[in-house]
């Protein structure tokens, strides 16, 4: 009995307060939030920072030299006397590669994305999904390495074998998917159920003919290519893709997760298949998330500087034809990396600002891109909640 | 008693008992004293050399960097940005010594000036741009206008020059590069644009590494910086040799600098003379350059 009262004399001691820890509680609470959100308001402050000095000094450079040589020619002789400042081919060369490894990584990162998600049993992902974010801890200066002691040579030993089995592998699967499925389009109006069949098997051999008969030919094509230099738009496309793919299967595979099982289990419920569930269901329930993955994948492409430094050969020039990923070309990443040390304010202050002016160029295209993603996230969300 | 697991809120509670975190505190104040003793000491026994500059006086200047240490006991950092960085670093006072691949431009004097400092140059070498080609390439020799030609874009097909029918890749240095700017001031012509199709590369390693895996690549290197994976080529029937930089009959050479804060005295003295010295003598032949 004794004992039971101590307990609850000790109960009661401890919810009474004194004045004293009431004080002291208040003063941790307010020095924890004020700390709190002195540091949220920090980040803030440092992106308007960053745009207000960019800004700041890239000004000075379209006060000297107007904006029409910048955006449209082509001639970038920095240190040269008369020196010239025409970043078009830098810009193209920039958005080329963004393009490129945008076109690489997003099929792929969305497919492995899904496969994560719906197909992939629950003990493989486990594995799996830590693996592909590794790929994100490799240090850019290791792939730039690769990309140019492994890759370009690579590219002109054996180019045009090279292109021809990507081509293969990427585009067979494809094409088997094109052959069955137009060839079902094709007899779905035919009601006489033996003459479907007969039509049905044929369109399968003449599409599946057609189609093995373009991947050859396209292959032969493809095989004959040499490859002058394997430092071109190409293989920082490549590389490009592979550092992006980390963000763009990491993130659309958490969208494609919070769409949820009980959204799965009714398409399921009314009669769909899996292939169903997910193209119909899961993907437009999950897009908006994709898209926010696919925007800072590309991101991740368009800021990537050390890579397009050591690997794109750096050569201020549009393509020819301007389509032609295999030839080398420049970035404004790796203009402002590789063109810094020289330009001081001391020598040349137009040299000094033109860089910064493309810093500018740089955080306009992503803020932009960053607003048109948020815009398109919220109207799907406000789509999806409105059905 | 309770509070002995939580020592932050016994501390923040003004609990009288010696907590965890006040021995924690104590501890790392001690270390911190330790550290600042240890690091004052450090500093006061040893004076550092600073160089920061060209990638191509870079082997040089850290191998001279490596005999200095171990015979007078002075720690010497190098680093290898570019000569314009070097510049930059000297007139920052950021380095002791900026090394460079070519001669202090007017404008940087005149920077320097402004700031106070004062760069005095000392050769220390002489260095030929050797013009590289990969080894399977037939072309022998180039004359300076040919080669003069190719970089300027007029030329851009090897079979112009006795070559195979290939592409020229024309490969330069990043305009950081004071190799580039010796190049195009001895090869081009001032103020003459290379042709917009030429890569970039940003060291003499990579330069190399590019023109020794691309079939019909050219490029020019620091003499020292010449290996087998390369295949050199003669400029006006000259081979970039020893006596032919020495002589002056090599046309693309140029002398290497060590560029000071005013007449250099004490340490760096002695690390400036390093070249005239037998030794110093041995390790830049031994590197691939030429005494003056």
């Amino acid at each position: 009995m004794a004992g039971e009262s101590g307990g609850e004399c000790n109960r009661t001691n401890a919810f009474v307060v004194s004045a004293r820890k009431r004080t002291l509680q208040k003063i941790a609470k307010t020095a924890g939030e004020g700390m709190l959100f002195s540091v949220a308001s920090f980040v803030a402050v440092i992106v308007l920072f960053i745009f207000y000095f960019v800004a700041r000094d890239a000004v000075p450079f379209f006060q000297i030299r107007g904006f029409s040589e910048f955006f449209t020619s082509s001639n970038w002789y920095p240190a040269d006397d008369p020196a010239r400042f025409g970043a078009f081919a830098i810009i193209y060369g920039s958005l080329m590669v963004t393009f490129g490894s945008a076109l690489i990584a997003v099929p792929m990162g969305v497919a492995a994305a899904i496969c994560l998600s719906d197909i992939l049993p629950f003990s493989i992902r486990q594995y799996a999904k830590p693996v592909i974010e590794m790929l994100a801890a490799i240090p850019s200066v290791a792939f730039g390495f690769f990309a140019l002691v492994i890759l370009a040579p690579l590219l002109q030993n054996n180019g045009g074998p090279l292109l021809m089995w990507a081509w293969w592998i990427l585009v067979s699967p494809f094409m088997v998917l094109a052959v069955i499925v137009l060839s079902d389009l094709l007899t779905t109006k035919i009601t006489d159920q033996e003459r479907r069949q007969q039509l049905h098997i044929f369109f399968l051999i003449l599409f599946g003919l057609l189609s093995v008969f373009l991947l050859f030919k396209v292959g032969t094509i493809l095989y004959g290519i040499q490859i002058l230099t394997g430092t071109n738009a190409l293989n920082v496309s490549i590389i490009l893709s592979f550092m992006a793919l980390p963000t763009i299967v990491s993130v659309s595979e958490d969208a494609l997760q919070a769409v949820g099982r009980d959204i799965r289990e009714g398409s399921y419920a009314l009669g769909a298949t899996r292939a169903e569930t997910i193209i119909k269901t899961v993907l437009p329930a999950g897009s908006s998330g994709i898209l926010a993955a696919v925007i800072l994948g590309i991101m991740r492409a368009l800021g990537e500087t050390m890579v397009v430094w050591m690997a794109s050969g750096n050569s201020s020039q549009v393509p020819e034809p301007w389509f032609n990923y295999l030839q080398a070309i420049r970035t404004l990443t790796a203009t402002i990396a590789g063109d810094m040390g020289e330009a001081d304010q001391v020598t040349g202050s137009a040299r000094f600002h033109v860089l910064f002016a493309m810093g500018l160029l740089l955080l306009v295209i992503s803020f932009i891109s960053n607003l048109v993603s948020e815009r398109i996230v919220v109207r799907q969300r406000k789509i999806l909640s409105g059905q | 008693m309770k509070f002995q697991s939580y020592p932050v809120a016994a501390y923040l509670a003004g609990k009288p008992t010696k907590t965890r975190i006040d021995i924690m505190i104590k501890k790392i104040s001690l270390f911190i004293v330790l550290l600042a003793l240890i690091s004052v000491a450090a500093g006061a026994a040893v004076n550092t050399l600073v160089l920061d500059g060209s990638t191509t006086v870079g082997p040089l200047a850290k191998t001279f960097a490596a005999y200095f240490t171990k015979k007078y006991g002075v720690r010497v950092t190098v680093s290898e940005s570019g000569s314009g960085n070097g510049a930059k670093s000297l007139i920052n006072g950021s380095c002791t010594i900026a090394t460079m691949s070519r001669a202090m431009k007017a404008a940087e004097i005149a920077a320097a000036r402004q700031k106070g400092v004062n760069p005095v140059a000392t050769i220390v070498a002489l260095d030929g741009l050797a013009m590289v080609v990969h080894p399977a390439n037939p072309v022998r020799s180039l004359t300076k206008a040919q080669i003069s030609s190719i970089y300027r874009g007029a030329i851009t097909n090897w079979r112009e020059v006795g070559g195979p029918n290939t592409r020229i890749v024309v490969i330069q240095r990043e305009s950081n590069s004071g190799t580039e700017e010796s190049f195009k001031e001895l090869v081009i012509g001032k103020g003459v644009p290379v042709t917009g199709s030429a890569e970039t590369q940003s060291s003499n390693g990579s330069v190399k590494s590019r023109v020794s895996t691309t079939l019909s690549a050219i490029g020019f290197l620091g003499h020292g910086f010449v290996d087998g994976s390369v295949k050199v080529i003669a400029v006006n029937g000259v081979l970039p040799t020893v006596a032919a930089v020495k002589s002056g009959i090599y046309p693309v050479s140029r002398p290497l600098y060590f560029y000071t804060n005013g007449q250099p005295s004490g340490v760096v003295k002695q690390f400036v003379d390093l070249p005239k010295s037998a030794e110093g003598k041995r390790m830049i032949t031994e590197l691939g350059f030429i005494n003056r």
